[in-house]
């Protein structure tokens, strides 16, 4: 085994155990935020790995950086530290969960447990994933969807304002 | 290179962690952050299989990756308005139990 295949199973196992701490952390949900950016940033190193390094600095910036910033101010803002809710939701709905989380595992695994299909280079090629080539593409062939992409953010800026705000005159 | 297979599987794993969240969190806030990671989980697919798939140096294919940036602005846009009703919904209700929002439910 080569050192990036040793550090993919690292950040793997780090991604999956992380992932797992979010989810099953009933009480608190700064920790849950917390173990959200241990994840992103498991991932992140995963893309360094696949050599897509443009993508790895942005999921940085924007997941760890921006977005689970604003799930840590809506937290403190609510005053959430310590979620207290009734216990005691049916045991059939969560029997029901794991089941058909099991279910939709097994279909997802069987799907490739046949091995990917060979691929056209194993070697990428030289820059690949850089932001000169991603940024290339971006504003040649989908530059149209970069468009879309500010108009969204645009909508999205609107909408949530006017959700969050207290009194619309 | 990385064994693919084994980044597919990863992805499906993470996939379904977030599903379990989805489906048997009452808290609406980490509702939402499970969305996150099954979002994650499929971008990690995407950088997955077009790695398998580069192109070669005078036409790399990046859609994956184009793919990929697309799906985290969209999941900042989804954030900020999710995140903007649970507030409304905080000043409403004075919780984030999603079991005292049914007011939809039959």
């Amino acid at each position: 085994m080569t050192v990036p295949v040793v550090l993919f199973y690292a950040f793997a196992v780090l991604a999956v155990v992380s992932a797992l701490g979010m989810v099953l952390n009933v009480r608190n949900t700064v920790a849950s935020a917390m173990n959200l950016v241990v994840t992103m940033i498991a991932l992140a190193g995963i893309y360094l790995l696949l050599e897509a390094y443009l993508v790895a600095v942005v999921q940085i910036m924007v997941y760890a950086g921006a977005i689970v910033v604003l799930f840590l101010f809506v937290v403190m803002l609510l005053n959430l530290r310590h979620d207290t809710f009734a216990p005691g939701r049916q045991w059939l709905v969560k029997a029901g969960a794991l089941l058909l989380s099991l279910v939709v595992l097994s279909e997802l695994l069987r799907l490739f447990s046949g091995g990917l299909p060979a691929p056209q280079a194993v070697l990428a090629p030289a820059g690949f994933g850089g932001y000169r080539q991603v940024g290339i593409a971006l504003y040649t062939d989908y530059v149209l969807l970069v468009e879309m992409a500010s108009l969204l953010l645009l909508a999205a800026i609107v909408g949530a304002l006017i959700l969050a705000k207290r009194r619309i005159d | 290179m990385l064994p693919l297979e084994h980044v597919i599987g990863l992805s499906a794993i993470l996939f379904v962690i977030g599903m379990i969240g989805v489906a048997t969190r009452r808290n609406l806030i980490v509702v939402l952050m499970s969305i996150e990671l099954m979002l994650n989980a499929v971008n990690l697919a995407f950088v997955g299989f077009n790695r398998l798939w580069p192109g070669t140096a005078e036409a790399p294919a990046l859609d994956g990756q184009i793919f990929v940036l697309m799906v985290i602005t969209v999941a900042a846009a989804e954030v900020a308005v999710g995140l903007g009703i649970v507030i409304s919904l905080f000043r409403n209700r004075d919780s984030v139990d999603l079991e005292e929002v049914s007011l939809l439910k039959w």
